[in-house]
């Protein structure tokens, strides 16, 4: 595959997909417990030790009980486990006067999240689409403005949204919650599609345009296709995000479509009243699980989908 | 944007047909904890017995989080029908904008000011001669509790003042204890701070300092005093390494600490640890020096609505939250003063039947929430917080810097 | 390339119409609202806006407050180290990632799977390894290490690094993702022809490999600073902002004056001077950087 420059343009984006699927590069390891083995992946077990003990405290402590908790060391297994929390959690903690848990929202976390998630990386790669390969008098200033968007405190933004909302008329609706999401993902989505598609193979795009593909053409054959990497990112990035989103979700809808994080809240952030700290646990890990289950689905595509030729910058 | 309008009511219509039939009244508040949410359910059980439907709108994070919410709704055009805020002027404005709905009426057919335990709770829902807002329930912050086994352990008794708790800080550190705890929030060290000039300083004192705002008496030697005081309590909490109020209260439970200056909702922590109030713990209202309590809690208002049916619900619900039997009901469970005086609460613990009685015998003093804008009490919820936490700030600069604060209060 | 050009609005239609949507977003919401807090923070609007003006007298009170001028501090010293490590860190993670490695999906679940969980409970966890009386401290004294002292929580002078320790540990695997994105777009050739000349690794990935990834690089350096500028809920959720204010942040600031203190003026002021900043500092950049060398035109 190491002609991949110099083969036909029509079968320049297969030829680059298939070659994808050879995964990783970088030198190749030769003898399992040589130094350089054990120097790696005694680095990288280490590093994994750092980057898990938070959750196995978090675990830890979803198990135990809350006279356990109470008694102190965070990091001492249960001495009698327990899954009452996990149970709490997800069914019968209290929201007020709803005692059902972490399930309540879920289904409307789904609603909100599927298309604000479609939604945005589909108009942010578009964006970055046409920033890369179609520039057009002023687009870079709109660009600019975008970016500087990007550092702008969410809280601020609060009630000029509203106002827009409101005068569009679908302040309240899974609508209006779908358009800020998109809205304020955009900055860095489009930043990201642009700067990848940017580092696409010139003579790939020259040569569709002779062949007479257009504007759409060229985003879905060639484009879509070779890109998978950074759709991955773009999707952790914003399933991430949206799915942990609290602040829009409680403030732009109604009880009746508020988001999963409005009972997690609920569950963490009680101003009175004892902390069950077990409960806690137990509810963020168990809102954590699909953005988990995203990685390591989508952990798939990253090894698969890798991009085609050279970064060019 | 006409189309775009024209698609979306579909889905609107398809929302408001169901909630046409019945008159649900969606309710705000950020009562979610175990005993909280139990209280708020005998409000929606009142409710609901008038005919109408409580729809519950729970946000747990206090009025930090509340807030933007309940102000995106009003001015969004889509308000809830109530709303919980803390006694004291958090929704002035709204009033002023004429966005919460005037309850005169109502409080003058049912002789609310006849029966309130207290007149400041309705001032604090008045605006220009008008009535805004139900109060709900009494919390007062002026109390000590101390945990009788931490002094046990220490080998003296129990303490029946601040003066003498302050005379036992050396044992008790002796003893392995921390004397006082307190937790890292802003707020648990200004209202420690106010219960000092409460308790301490008295009654006159305080209006002196936050309702008329005289800088001078705030520069002066009487809140000097009080100033000293607070570093007392400064070196006692040393070693209080908690950011929560109820795992400061946890510390005293578990006698790491002798003691805490917190408000009445701290006992809730105590019950569900299973302590008995006088076996256990003690608690000082006014820190044993001066029995006087505050008037803070919580009030409920009702933002302007377009619907008929919907205003008239609203009457009812503010009705039914005023309700003598109500009223007994929430307040058992939430663990707070019921607002009228003309109730009986014999099931009341030790604690909270002190809280009663310095209630009928009139000690009580307006909440600093009350009196100061929001504004000012965060200006003095941050010098606590720096006080407490830097030594190397002494009494006398934090008093020129809070005698600022007041100066420019408003 | 098209041959015939009706007019210059015409010309590349289809990008402009796609891009339709970039662009209200950009002036309508952005630019919209930018100068609306800009206009209102000139006023002493409280828990409504209001236009009763009031010169500059919020940026005077801004600029005598002590609690901003430590965010402002705080700020600078967070944001440097979390840029330089969460860089150096993801980038090496993800070099170490791909050297063909077994379990290469395990380990890069493992960094990456702080950024699902909410900050609210990432800052709790956190003040819990952290906390001197139960966390990490107390463990390695209870194993005989009597003097160990690490209680960066509750020292006003070490706690910002405390919240450093938290944000890595969330933030880092997404920038490792990033890169490992970026290096899996490297192509083959480049490493043989490294390796036939004989360069060292290191020197492949130093000289030649990063100079690269420039896009990647310039994609996670906005991704970082923009969070770093915005950082809130992990102070509020680990600290509050204490010891005292010793870990106050500028976001903080904005949302407290807005909704704690109800002074929108105020708040509005404090993220007019972080927009300002934020300006000063991107405009130049962004124009360099995207401005200028236009590369394909339609």
């Amino acid at each position: 595959m190491a002609e991949a420059g110099l083969i036909d343009h029509t079968d320049a984006a297969a030829g680059i997909r298939s070659r994808a699927l050879e995964g990783p590069r970088g030198a190749r390891p030769r003898r399992v417990l040589s130094r350089r083995n054990i120097i790696l992946y005694g680095t990288l077990f280490v590093v994994a030790v750092y980057y898990l003990l938070p959750l196995y405290v978090m675990i830890v402590t979803s198990l135990k009980g809350m006279p356990e908790i109470r008694l102190g060391n965070v990091f001492s297994p249960p001495v009698e486990i327990t899954f009452e929390p996990w149970v709490k959690a997800w069914a019968t903690a209290c929201t007020g006067l709803n005692c059902d848990g972490l399930s309540r929202g879920f289904w409307n976390s789904v609603r909100i999240t599927i298309p604000s998630v479609v939604l945005s990386i589909a108009i942010a790669s578009v964006n970055g689409y046409a920033l890369a390969n179609w520039r057009f008098k002023g687009a870079n200033l709109f660009f600019t403005i975008l970016i500087v968007g990007a550092f702008i405190p969410y809280q601020v933004m609060l009630y000029p949204i509203v106002i827009i909302l409101r005068e569009m008329g679908i302040y309240g609706t899974l609508t209006g919650l779908v358009l800020v999401h998109s809205i304020f993902g955009m900055p860095i989505l489009t930043l990201l599609f642009r700067n990848y598609f940017t580092s696409v193979p010139e003579e790939l795009f020259k040569a569709a345009r002779v062949d007479g593909a257009g504007f759409w053409g060229i985003y879905f054959k060639i484009m879509l296709p070779m890109s998978l990497p950074i759709f991955v990112v773009a999707m952790i990035l914003q399933v991430t995000g949206i799915w942990n989103d609290f602040l829009f979700g409680v403030v732009y809808t109604k009880p009746d479509i508020y988001p999963m994080t409005v009972q997690l809240n609920n569950i963490v952030n009680s101003v009175q009243g004892v902390k069950e700290y077990n409960v806690n646990m137990a509810a963020t890990l168990l809102t954590g699980l699909v953005p988990l289950v995203v990685y390591f689905v989508s952990g798939k595509l990253f090894v698969r989908g890798i991009a085609a030729g050279a970064v060019k910058g | 944007m006409k189309s775009f309008k024209a698609l979306l009511t579909a889905s609107t219509f398809l929302g408001a047909a169901t909630a046409a039939s019945a008159v649900d009244l969606e309710v705000t508040h950020w009562w979610t904890s175990g005993g909280e949410a139990a209280a708020v359910a005998e409000f929606a059980k009142a409710f609901d017995a008038t005919g109408n439907k409580w729809v519950d709108g729970a946000i747990a994070g206090g009025g930090s989080t509340a807030r933007p919410i309940m102000i995106s709704r009003i001015t969004g055009g889509d308000p809830m029908a109530a709303t919980q805020f803390n006694h004291g002027r958090q929704a002035e404005e709204l009033v002023e904008a004429g966005l919460v709905r005037d309850l005169t009426d109502l409080a003058e057919a049912e002789g609310w000011a006849d029966v309130i335990a207290a007149p400041s709770l309705l001032e604090s829902c008045t605006l220009d001669g008008k009535i805004y807002c139900v109060p709900v329930n009494i919390h007062s912050w002026q109390w000590l509790w101390l945990s009788n086994k931490a002094f046990e352990d220490a080998g003296i008794p129990v303490p029946t003042n601040w003066d003498e708790f302050v005379a036992a800080a050396p044992k008790l550190r002796e003893a392995g204890k921390v004397p006082l705890a307190m937790g890292g929030q802003p707020w648990q060290r200004s209202g420690a701070f106010n219960v000092f000039m409460n308790a301490l300083g008295g009654k006159e004192l305080t209006l002196k300092v936050y309702e008329e705002k005289d800088a001078e008496v705030a520069a002066g030697p009487e809140v000097a005093k009080i100033f000293a005081a607070a570093a007392q309590a400064r070196e006692m909490a040393e070693g209080s390494n908690v950011q929560d109020w109820n795992q400061a209260t946890n510390m005293v439970i578990t006698d790491q600490a002798g003691g805490q200056i917190m408000g009445d909702w701290a006992q809730g922590e105590f019950q569900v640890a299973g302590e008995v109030a006088g076996e256990d713990y003690t608690c000082l209202p006014g820190l044993g020096v001066n029995e006087i309590i505050s008037t803070d809690g919580d009030a409920f208002y009702f933002p302007v609505l377009d619907d008929e049916e919907q205003s008239k619900a609203q009457e009812a619900l503010a009705s039914s939250m005023f309700n003598a039997e109500t009223q007994v009901a929430f307040n058992l469970k939430k663990g707070s003063l019921p607002i009228r005086s003309d109730v009986d609460i014999n099931a009341a613990n030790d604690c909270m039947k002190k809280g009663l009685t310095i209630l009928a015998e009139g000690g009580v003093v307006t909440s600093v929430n009350q009196l100061v804008s929001p504004d000012t009490n965060t200006q003095i919820e941050g010098l606590m917080t720096e006080f407490f936490s830097d030594k190397s700030i002494t009494p006398e600069d934090a008093q020129a810097r809070f005698a600022e604060i007041i100066a420019s209060a408003d | 390339m098209p041959s015939a050009r009706p007019s210059q609005l015409f010309r590349n239609l289809n990008a402009k119409i796609a891009s339709i949507p970039m662009i209200l977003t950009a002036v309508v919401v952005f630019l919209g609202g930018t100068i609306w807090t800009v206009v209102y923070s000139f006023t002493n609007s409280k828990l409504l806006p209001r236009m009763r003006w009031v010169g500059f007298d919020q940026y005077e009170r801004l600029w005598s407050t002590n609690r901003w001028l430590i965010s402002i501090e705080n700020l600078m010293i967070f944001g440097v180290l979390v840029l330089i490590f969460s860089l150096v860190i993801g980038f090496l993670l993800a070099a170490l990632l791909d050297q063909k490695i077994r379990f290469e999906d395990t380990f890069r679940t493992i960094f990456l799977y702080p950024f699902a969980l909410s900050f609210i409970v990432t800052g709790l966890v956190w003040q819990w390894l952290l906390n001197p009386d139960f966390g990490i401290q107390s463990v390695v004294r209870s194993l005989g290490f009597e003097g160990f002292n690490f209680d960066p929580l509750y020292n006003a002078d070490i706690v910002i690094y405390g919240i450093l320790i938290a944000a890595l540990w969330q933030g880092t695997g997404l920038v490792m993702c990033l890169m490992l994105a970026g290096l899996r777009g490297i192509d083959e050739d480049i490493w043989k022809a490294a390796r036939v000349d004989g360069i060292p690794i290191w020197k492949t990935y130093l000289f030649i490999v990063i100079p690269m990834m420039r896009p990647v690089f310039i994609t996670t350096l906005v991704i970082i600073t923009s969070g770093i500028v915005k950082v809130y809920d992990l102070v509020v959720a680990q600290t509050g902002g204490g010891p005292g204010i010793a870990s106050e942040v500028p976001a903080k600031y904005v949302y407290d004056m807005m909704f704690l203190s109800q002074n929108l003026g105020q708040g509005f002021a404090a993220s007019t001077m972080m927009l300002l900043t934020v300006i000063i500092v991107i405009v130049p950049w962004a124009y360099l950087e995207f401005g200028g060398k236009g590369k394909r035109h339609g």
